[in-house]
């Protein structure tokens, strides 16, 4: 399987790379910028920043809860410290120094987890950062997004900057196909609709919209029609898009590289079952670690496909 | 315990670099130079007689246990496990692949023989130090051997835990710090120079030896005499190389800390001849 491929997109950067690459070119129009690193800022692309402007760029060692805390009091102090670490090791280890230093007090930081979810392979699964989402939409203030491709990592890039306040922005590590143009449109919790139909809608999020768009174009081969949202923006969640879907086309599959367990299903789910009830299925890691693999392989294993999404898509239709 | 046969045991130490070489090479990806800075210690343990280990029975809670906090370095703990009998070759051959037990880190839920599943840095120790206090309130005399690297001591949590070994006086673990001079970044200068361990260590009340530890005399003879401390937690300082053992044909990749990645199919072979 590649993703993308039977909607005809094709492949592009990884978001980590887009990411670093963002970074890099914003240094300069925003001189409060510095990157706080772990010692993977050769993983998470922090280092292209830290190259361009050495004396902005802190290495504290294999130290995230330190890292996490010497962030929040860079950000008191008026700086706007970019944070970065394989999301797992960011959302996981400093979970208590992202809460105290970070999220209560409003600090502005701004945290990248590359490495996200289960595409990362070989690694395995103390490698992979899959409830990291859970984590950071549980923190009051902490906002939260995935994007899709590189075109819409790069905007985020952006927008996390000129956002005053926490996120905690996803990135991948394998290279993914490009859903959007150089003129990708993002706006903090504003959905992007790639797709129109009437008969479902799929919302995904991260690299799960490249195989969104492989489903869709899978079942209108069968005459089915399928809205597909990017919910770029977990937290603060499109609410509205939300509510139009449901309203719209009766039925929603939820498409993530994440846990059930509080990801963007169980954020939909609640808003859907607040506002507009409508059957709705899911595809994603479910309750379950990962293990080393190849990439593409892992998806197929985990359920993470095109089919599964189609497959989805039917379930929720018969109900 | 009778004296180690040290040509015997260097001898193994050289199979299995050779092993780590080519399941790291056949999977695409890994750690093969953190693997093998650690090679000369791991050997000792497991056929020098020091780690009383028990194939039949690997959960044996009698046993010694040894933990490997520095995870990515697995290569050189299957390698170990596959020439102690524990596996054959082709198994830990599957290394990485989708579905095989030999993960990209030590996962303890799929072997027997792992003790910890590690790979976020900086945790193994505290599993160490609860080992170690159950195995003295069972009153096994048992012994917990911890291995992690001189850029995971950059984790708080390594430094709870010496406190805490120190405070329970557990002369029945010993940390082992992989001391190869290099991290993900650079140098361990470069990045969080944490140098000199023995002090710190002797400063939170352990017992300390600063060794060589790509040389086997020095790794037998320092397990030895730690043996003989009883009243405090005990540390090996093993100074080592990452890569050694193939380092001249590591430094004509100009790389010398060559972290987390295979040797290409190329390389490998002229590794493998270096180590025939
Ligand atoms: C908590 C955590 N942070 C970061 C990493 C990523 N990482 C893997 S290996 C490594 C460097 C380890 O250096 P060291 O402990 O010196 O081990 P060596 O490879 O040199 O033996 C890093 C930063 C990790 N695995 N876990
Ligand atoms: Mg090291």
């Amino acid at each position: 399987m590649n993703i993308g491929e039977i909607s005809g997109l094709k492949l592009g950067k990884a978001t980590r790379d887009a990411f670093g690459m963002a970074l890099k070119e914003l240094g300069g129009e925003f001189p409060a910028v510095v990157t706080v690193d772990g010692d993977v800022g050769n993983s998470t692309r922090t280092e292209w920043f830290a190259k361009a402007f050495p004396d902005r760029a802190f290495n504290v060692g294999i130290a995230e809860s330190n890292m996490v805390g010497v962030a929040g009091g860079l950000a008191a102090a008026g700086k706007i410290p970019v944070v970065s670490s394989f999301a797992c090791f960011l959302i996981c280890n400093a979970f208590d120094q992202i809460r105290m230093s970070v999220a209560y007090p409003k600090m502005n930081v701004k945290m990248v987890g590359s490495h996200a979810g289960i595409s990362i392979g070989e690694d395995g699964a103390s490698q992979m950062g899959i409830e990291d989402v859970a984590l950071s939409t549980a923190l009051p203030h902490v906002v939260t997004i995935v994007p899709a491709d590189a075109n819409s990592a790069r905007k985020a890039t952006r927008a996390m900057l000129e956002h005053n306040g926490p996120v905690y922005l996803r990135c991948g590590r394998i290279e993914v196909p490009e859903v959007y143009g150089a003129d990708a449109p993002f706006t903090i919790g504003k959905a992007n609709t790639l797709n129109d139909g009437k008969d479902a809608t799929i919302i995904a999020n991260g690299l799960m919209v490249g195989i969104a768009l492989d489903a869709a174009a899978l079942l209108a081969k069968e005459g089915i029609t399928v809205r597909v949202l990017d919910m770029h923006t977990v937290k603060p969640v499109d609410e509205e898009a939300i509510v139009a879907a449901a309203k719209e086309t009766g039925r929603i599959v939820v498409a993530e590289e994440h846990l059930m367990a509080g990801g963007l299903g169980s954020v939909v789910a609640s808003v859907v079952a607040r506002t507009t009830p409508v059957p709705m299925e899911y595809v994603n890691v479910g309750d379950t670690y990962g293990e080393s693999g190849d990439p593409m392989g892992l998806l197929e294993k985990y359920g993470l496909t095109a089919e599964a999404i189609v497959g989805a898509v039917k379930k929720v239709r018969s109900r | 315990m009778s004296t180690p046969d040290l040509a015997k045991l260097e001898a193994t130490a050289k199979e299995i670099r050779r092993k780590i070489i080519k399941i790291t090479t056949e999977a695409g990806s890994g750690h093969p130079s953190s693997s093998m800075s650690a090679t000369e210690v791991v050997t000792a343990l497991y056929f020098g007689g020091f780690l009383r280990h028990n194939k039949s029975n690997p959960r044996d809670p009698k046993r010694d246990r040894f933990i490997l906090s520095k995870g990515h370095a697995v290569p050189v703990l299957y390698s170990a496990l596959c020439e102690a009998g524990y596996f054959t070759f082709d198994q830990i051959m599957t290394l990485r692949k989708l579905g095989s037990p030999f993960e990209g880190h030590p996962n303890m839920a799929k072997l027997d023989c792992i003790e910890a599943s590690t790979g976020s840095l900086g945790q193994g120790l505290s599993l160490g130090v609860g080992h170690a206090l159950a195995c003295r309130l069972d009153g096994y005399d048992a012994h917990t051997y911890v291995m992690s690297g001189d850029g995971e001591m950059g984790e708080g949590q390594m430094w709870e835990a010496i406190a805490s070994a120190s405070k329970y006086k557990l002369s029945n673990l010993t940390l082992i710090i992989d001391q190869n001079g290099y991290q993900q970044t650079g140098s361990h200068a470069e990045v969080l120079d944490l140098r000199p361990f023995d002090s710190k260590l002797k400063a939170f009340g352990w017992e300390t030896l600063v060794i060589n530890g790509n040389v086997m005399s020095e790794v037998v003879d320092a397990l030895g005499k730690l043996k003989s401390i009883k009243d405090r937690p005990t540390c090996i300082v093993s100074q080592t190389k990452k890569g050694f053992g193939i380092l001249p044909v590591l430094e004509t990749t100009g790389d010398v800390n060559y972290h987390g990645k295979p040797l290409s199919k190329e390389l490998a072979e002229k590794a493998l001849a270096y180590l025939a």
